[in-house]
This record gives C-alpha cells, structure tokens and sequence, in this order.
C-alpha cells in the first residue's frame, strides 16, 4: 500500500490521499478555491418527532442506539467542558460494549482527561481522530499506533470540513449544561455551566442525528438557545455532564515569571511604538499566562491614552471583562469563557455577545472576522527563518497540541508571536519548523526577549520601529543566538509512516507528522 | 575541594523544581570503557551532544573506565560540565580545571564609579536564574557562594559559578559573585579571579584587615595568571562591629568601591527584630553613608525581601535615597525597575542640576575659575553631583541627551 506523495507549495511531501479518500495538496496562500455546493443532512419530517416536543430518552446508551450507531460512523463531541468533560469516553464505552468499530471521533479538541480514549482506539472501536491530539493522546498518534491516520483542523477548518461535506457528521453529542426536553440548549446555567457552546454550532446544523446530554434539564423554553431544539433528535439526562473546576479555572493568572513578564512588557511596547495599538482598535489573545500579561500591559496603555478598544474577541477571561467593565474595551465577542468571572459578565453585561467560531473563523464563507482583527497575539512551540509557525509537534517530533483557532487567526492584519528564544535548551527559532502549520507569509512579528523580529514581508512596520530603541534583529540572528546559547539540535529522525494530516483553513493538506523513530 | 576521596562521585540536582540543571553521577570501574546512561528531556535534540561532552571531560581527567549516569532536565553545557567536574574531583584529585570557552561578549570591564543602584543576587548553585538575568538590566548580577547555597553543595557551586563566569551572557551588567566569610571566602577567590570577574562582594565584613587578606589572595592570583584588569570590592557591613569600624573598612583600599549594608544579620546581631519604620537600624544605615562618602565611595542600601509588593519597595527606595543611598540589593528581576527609577532624580533635582550645570559651562566658556548662580558660589562637589544627576536622568530617559541645546536658562 503505497500511497503517492506530492511536494506541495511550502515543500513539504504530502499524500494525495488520507484514509482512503482523496485530499488536496496546499497550492499556496489564496490558491484554492472551492466549488460546489455545501454539504446538508437528511430533510427531516416533524411526523417523527413526539408532538409534545419531549425528545427524552432513558440514557445514551439508547439514545446511540436509536441514531443506528454502526461500524465506520463519525461522531463529533464540542470541546466546551475542557478538561472536566465526562461525556466524550462514555459515548466509546457504550460504543466498545455494544461491539461497535471502526469509528471516527470528530472532536473540537481534545484535553488530557479523553486519555482513556487510547483503550478504545486500541481495541479497534475508534479507526481515528480527526480533531486535536494532546498529550497521551498525542504521543499515542506519534509513535504509529492509531489505525488510520489523524487530521488535524483549525477551528475554522473544522467548521469548513463539515460545511463542505468532507467530514460527514452522522451523530453529534453534544453535552449541554442546560436543555429542555425538546433540546434548546446553552451553555450558561447548571452546574456544569462552560459559558457558551459556541464550538457545537456547525455539528448540531449539519449532523445527521444529535444527541444533547445534559444534567440539567430545564422547563420550556431554554433561553437563550444556543443549540436550537428543531435541529435535535434526542435529549438525554445523566447525573454529571462535568468537573465544574476542570471546566473553567476559577480564576486565570497572569504570569509571574519575570522572564515572560519582559516578553509582553516588550510586546506591549511594540504595539504602542508602531501604531497597531490605536483608539478603536479590534484585538484578540488568548488566556495563557503571557497573553494575559500582554492584555494587562496594554490595557495600561489604552488607560493612560484615554482610548478604547472597539471590541475584543474572546476566549474572555477577568482581564478582558475588567476592560469591558471600565469602559476601555466597547465589546468582547466571546467564542469561549476561560474563568468565572468571564461567565459572569456573559450573563450580566449587554456588550458581552456569544459568537460562536461557526460565523468568525470559516474560511469558506462570506467573509472572516480574524482578518478585521488589528492585534493579534499568538503563541508557537516553533518558528523558522522563513516565519512559518508550528503549533502541534514539539522540536522532539511528539504531537503535543491541537491547531484550536491559530490558523484562522494569523489572517489578522498584524500577528505577533511572543515566545522564548528557547525553552529549556530546545530552540524554538529553528532552521526548518518540524511541522508546518502556518506559512510564515501570515506571521508578522517575533517577539522574544533577546530581541524582536520582523518579517521583511512588513516594510510598514520595519520602518516604524526602525528608530524606536526596541531590540531588532533580524529572524537568522535571533536563531544563531539561540543556538549560540543551546548548542546546535541534532536532526529528530522519523519513519516513514505518516501518522497524521494537518490541513490548512481551506482543506487543503498543508503537512503531515510522521512516526518518531524510537 | 575535599580530600577524602570517594569511589562514587555525585553533584547536581534532579526532579521538576531543577529546571536547566541536571544530577550526574560517576563511579570509577577497573575496566570496561566509558558507559554512560543518559535520561534527558531533550536527548533527541542534544542526546548525542551531552555524550560527547561527558566523554571529552572524562577523557581530560584521564579516566578511561567509569560508569556515568546523567538525568538531565535541559542544563546548558556549562552547566553539564561544571556537574560532571564537580562529581569527578569527589573521585580524584587533580589540578586540573575543565574550562569551557570564555565568551567574547564577557571580556568587559568596569569602571570604579559606574552606577551601581541596583545588585541582582542569583543563588550560585540554581543555574535556571542565571541564563536569563542580564536581560533584566540590573546594574550589577552577583553570583552567591555564601548564604543561598547550602553547606553540602558549596565545592560544586564553584564549578557552575567559574562556568557562568565564562559562559553566560551578562548582558553588561557588572560581573559579581559573592565570597564566603573571611578566611572561607579567600578559596572561593581561586574560582572565579581568572575568570573576568569584576566586583568582589566580602559578605560579614568587620575589618579592614579582612579586605587586605582578600586584596593580597587577589594579587597573588592575578600575578600567576596575569590579569591586568581591576577588580574591585563591596564589603557588606552586617554586624555591629561592622558598623563601627565602617570608615576603617570602606579606606582599606583602592578596590573598595562600594560599601553596603546587610540589614538581616545586622539586626539579629543587636539582638532586635527589623520593624517596617527600621528605626533600629537608622544609627547603621547613617554611619554606612557617612563612612563611605568620607572614603569617596558609594553607599549601599540592604535588599527588601518582599518581592510581591513593588509599592512597599518603591517607598524603601524613597527613603534609601534620602538616606544618601547610591543603590540597593535586589533578589527578583522585577524589582530593578522600581529600583532605578526611583533612585533617579525627580523632576525637582533635574531642574536645579540643569541650572547648575548650565551655570558651570557658561563659566568655562567665560574662563572663570569659580561658578556662580545668581549671587551664590558653586563648589566643585555640589557641580560633579549635579553632573551626576543629569547623566542618571538621562540614563533613565527622564532628560533628553541634547538638554542644553533646549535649555533656555
């Protein structure tokens, strides 16, 4: 079984064909366009469905049952219960009992509490992942032992695949910390409340069948319904859908490493020097310890100039809500809530509005919000001479992390990566990213803290920096010092078997991990 | 470095908190070559490099059969071979010192009056500290071999102080290490005088005898293995007997540069708790002042231990300040920057040194031998401070370098 490779436009071998359907090599940034129409489920007919609107069933187990869960079927979960999620194992212990095989596990993402999915990839009753693969599962996929091959999507590319049809949902489950029982579900009351359900929106449109899970089923009419009733089969009530601490960290910190801290000290610094920071400006960052600190910074200065942030897009947690709450930031769009307090201003605060990444991140649609984003701050494991970013596989060959919204979003029209020149003597500026994932056509900027690069793609912001007394350097220098310091990485060697797939936002195969030599 | 050998040799520290450290150990066999088990975080990227460099340095101690066992959790080569060093000396004993390049960009020196407002102490024998501190700017880095290392890893925290001395960037700060108390501390000199050191911290200084014994151990290695370069001195006055002879110790020599003051021993010495008025130690931090300016030095203030609260440090370098403090100790990066900018002049200060110094280049353009404002006579001194004040504000980009061109008097 050899399956031809071809060199696609960012040099990298890619197959033309992944689990025995045909894929798309990367032709390049704007290359690709689709055609066709998109993808639609089964027209359903009222007649099925219980006139009083009660979609109730005893348990999931009947529930997978009656979606006439088969061999070789696609199930999707949302990833809105992180790591405190107990729905997504239960789903492939029922479908292990029952015999089932050969299923394909759709996630959004996975965290490391789905590690009991190994037994069930193991013993044959899941074929593959197509979603992310963290830690266990990760290393599980590295070292070859999955039977298909995994893929990897963006958030956006997630919701591309499906709206195209090249994932074909046939059962959604979706867990749902509050549903009545004709299925209009949200994600902001219960015990298990996550905030929003942003991430379900494209399964529960386009599934064949969907399950809501839930353990807190509410009267009619759940409001809002973030998951609409008409689009749902069956309503299920366990005991516990999730860990509410694992579901949300009650409160998210800004670093207190010294280090990380002079990272977005800098980073802060360079978006008020080169003017990307400006009154009214859309931004976006994430909730690690460093984004946060980056928000911290640049909140002082929105302060201390008397401008306002029009909107940011969320993950919202308490620093942005406090921006919200003092008037410096307009709106937060919220795809997700990483801490309690986010939750709490989703519900209270009229200009904190759900948006799920269905309508913000889908490449193949009618325009994209990242690409109206002024600021955008992201992170990488690597970064090249040629600013093509890694955000799955460390420098070690190991899948370690999922792709989540990072592609979409390097099409803003500044993205900045603040990293560590290395981490723990692994360069993170390297010669040649071990997996590409971003072409460094859409990274603009390399923060570190011994020293700043620009991509010389950005004449506009060389210019503007030129005279500004931060550290440039230029993207080679800042590699030799790293290697200066850490010694020069002897090559990771890998097999030929190729392991998992990444695709680009607009389905096209960008590169593939191959299995680590052990 | 201790002389009843042992057959197994051990250094180094292991487990998650020993981040960019790891933990070696050697036993010497009769025969079978070199083995070396290595568990490295990062052995696909350095595995082959970390072998290599084990096998050199065994190599250069002339041991030809050993067993080596390395647990590395990502340590930089100079901390790898200070570990492997440190575990072969419990072994054998030689003379000979496993040096790795001197970096070019730590070939500087400093001059007697540079400023010295903020001193980053970094515990000698935790290399993760090290790799990053000069990006932080302190004015000065110290290396500690006295109180943040423990009794037991005192040998070992030579080796990884003589390597960071050579290997380390320190991104200009002035190169510092911290001996050991007098006469301990005269042996740690051998480690770290050949290496480019720039300032010697003499911690629980009492006498001026006590710097002549380190001045003399210094000439006497700088005399065999040529070095040219100055080294200067901080004494730490941490005891009343200190205290007293402060003047005694701060002219003991050229070298003295600084004089500073440890606060926590001082007061344990006179048997009394530091309170947050520190009216306890307000004859102390007086005498120190006035000993070094009488000896044409600076005065150093003691560090503040709360690294949380940089509100609370702003207001213990106001006082310092006031006090005729030049600088103070530091434990946490964080700290320098509330540290410098509130020993700079304030807007007050800047503006009578700008006329000051105004009124002294208008002299010098008129050939005058003495500066006046207005009616009043400028002494030399009161003109270098002002100076002085002018170079910190410029320093700290409160005053722009072209000042005088924008100066209408």
């Amino acid at each position: 079984m050899s399956i031809k490779l071809v060199k696609n436009a960012v040099g990298r071998m890619v197959p033309t064909e992944i689990n025995g359907k045909k894929v798309i090599p990367f032709k390049g940034l704007g290359k690709h366009r689709p055609s066709g129409r998109k993808y639609a489920p089964p027209i359903p007919s009222a007649l099925d469905y219980p006139t009083d609107g009660n979609k109730l069933i005893p348990d999931l187990k009947t529930a997978l049952v009656k979606s006439c869960l088969k061999d070789g079927m696609t199930i999707s979960t949302h990833h809105h219960l992180r790591n405190g999620d107990l729905v997504a194992n239960q789903i492939f212990k029922i479908a292990s009992e029952l015999g089932v095989k050969d299923l394909v596990w759709f996630p959004s993402a996975s965290f490391p509490c789905n590690e009991q999915i190994i037994e069930y990839l193991e013993n044959g009753t899941i074929h593959h992942i197509e979603g992310s693969m963290n830690g266990a599962l990760g290393r599980f996929c590295s070292q070859g032992k999955m039977k298909g091959v995994g893929i990897l999507r963006s958030h956006g590319g997630r919701v591309q695949a499906i709206q195209d049809g090249e994932v074909k949902i046939d059962i959604a489950v979706l867990a749902a910390p509050s549903s009545d029982t004709f299925g209009n579900a949200n994600g902001q009351k219960g015990p298990s409340a996550c905030g929003v359900l942003g991430y379900a929106k494209s399964d529960y449109l386009y599934a064949d069948k969907v399950i809501i899970v839930t353990d807190n089923l509410v009267e009619f009419p759940n409001m809002p319904m973030e998951i609409e009733g008409n689009y749902v089969d069956y309503v299920v009530k366990i005991d516990k859908i999730g860990i509410p601490e694992k579901i949300i960290s009650g409160t998210t910190q800004i670093t207190k490493s010294p280090d990380r801290l002079l990272i977005a000290e800098m980073t802060a610094n360079f978006l008020e020097v080169s003017g990307i920071l400006y009154d009214g400006c859309y931004m976006q960052s994430g909730a690690g310890g460093t984004s946060l600190a980056i928000g911290y910074y640049t909140h002082q200065i929105l302060k201390k100039r008397g401008w306002k942030s029009r909107l940011g897009f969320g993950g919202s947690t308490k620093y942005m809500v406090q921006m919200l709450e003092d008037g410096t930031m307009e709106n937060i769009l919220d795809a997700q809530a990483f801490d309690l307090e986010a939750v709490r201003s989703i519900t209270e605060n009229r200009n904190h509005f759900p948006y799920p990444v269905f309508n913000a991140y889908n490449f193949h649609s009618k325009g994209n919000l990242t690409s109206m984003m002024d600021i955008m701050i992201l992170g990488a494991t690597e970064v090249d001479v040629n600013f093509n970013g890694n955000v799955v596989t460390h420098s070690d060959g190991y899948l370690l992390h999922g792709i989540g919204g990072w592609q979409n979003c390097l099409h803003a029209k500044c993205t900045i990566l603040p990293i560590p020149l290395f981490r723990n003597r692994i360069p993170v500026v390297r010669e040649e990213v071990t997996t590409l994932v971003g072409p460094g056509e859409l990274i603009d900027v390399i923060i570190t803290e011994r020293g700043i690069a620009i991509n010389p793609r950005r004449k506009d912001l060389l210019e503007k920096i030129k005279n500004s007394g931060l550290p440039l350097k230029t993207i080679h220098e800042l590699k030799e010092e790293a290697e200066k310091i850490c010694g020069k990485p002897q090559k990771v060697e890998f097999e030929d078997k190729i392991v998992a797939a990444i695709k680009w936002v607009d389905g096209t195969v960008i590169d593939v991990v191959r299995k680590v030599k052990e | 470095m201790e002389d009843n050998l042992k057959n197994i040799g051990s250094a180094g520290n292991e487990g998650k908190e020993a981040r960019s450290d790891c933990y070696v150990e050697i036993e010497l066999t009769e025969s079978g070559g070199i083995s070396i088990e290595l568990q490295s975080k990062v052995e696909k990227l350095f595995g082959n490099s970390i072998i290599k460099l084990c096998k050199n340095e065994l190599t250069f101690f002339g041991i030809d059969n050993a067993s080596v066992k390395i647990e590395d959790n990502g340590a930089l080569p100079f901390v790898i071979a200070a570990r492997i060093e440190a575990a072969v000396k419990q072994c054998i004993k030689t003379d000979k010192e496993y040096l790795l390049e001197m970096i070019p960009e730590n070939q500087y020196h400093t001059s007697k009056d540079r400023y010295r407002r903020s001193r980053l102490y970094l515990p000698g024998n935790t290399p993760k500290l090290m790799i990053n501190a000069g990006l932080h700017k302190p004015d000065g880095i110290i290396l500690d071999l006295e109180d943040s290392v423990a009794p037991a890893k005192k040998d070992e925290a030579k080796l990884l102080v003589r390597n960071a001395l050579r290997q380390v960037n320190f991104y200009g700060a002035e190169r510092m290490v911290r001996i050991n108390q007098i006469p301990k501390g005269l042996d740690d000199l051998d480690y770290v005088i050949p290496h480019n050191v720039n300032l010697i911290l003499i911690p629980k200084c009492e006498t001026g005898k006590q710097i002549k014994q380190v001045e003399e151990k210094i000439s006497k290695i700088s005399n065999e293995k040529n070095i040219s370069c100055p080294i200067y001195l901080m004494p730490i006055i941490e005891s009343a007997l200190g205290v007293i002879n402060a003047y005694e110790i701060a002219s003991a020599s050229e070298n003295v540069v600084s004089l500073a003051i440890g606060l926590e021993d001082y007061t344990a010495d006179l048997g009394t708790q530091r309170t947050k008025e520190g009216r306890e130690t307000f004859f102390a931090r007086c005498q120190i002042v006035n000993a070094a300016c009488a000896a044409g030095i600076q005065p150093i203030d003691s560090v503040f231990s709360d690294v949380s609260d940089m509100e609370a440090l702003k207001n213990v370098v106001l006082e310092s300040k006031s006090l005729g403090f030049d600088g103070m100790g530091c434990i946490h990066p964080r700290q320098i920057k509330v540290i410098h900018e509130n020993f700079a002049p304030n807007d007050k200060e800047i503006e009578k040194a700008k006329k000051i110094v105004t009124a002294f280049y208008k002299a010098i353009e008129k050939g005058l031998g003495v500066v006046s404002l207005g009616s009043k006579m400028i002494d030399p001194p009161v003109v270098k401070r002002a100076q002085r004040t002018i170079e910190m504000a410029v320093e700290v980009g409160k005053l722009s370098k072209n000042w005088r061109e924008e100066y209408v008097n």
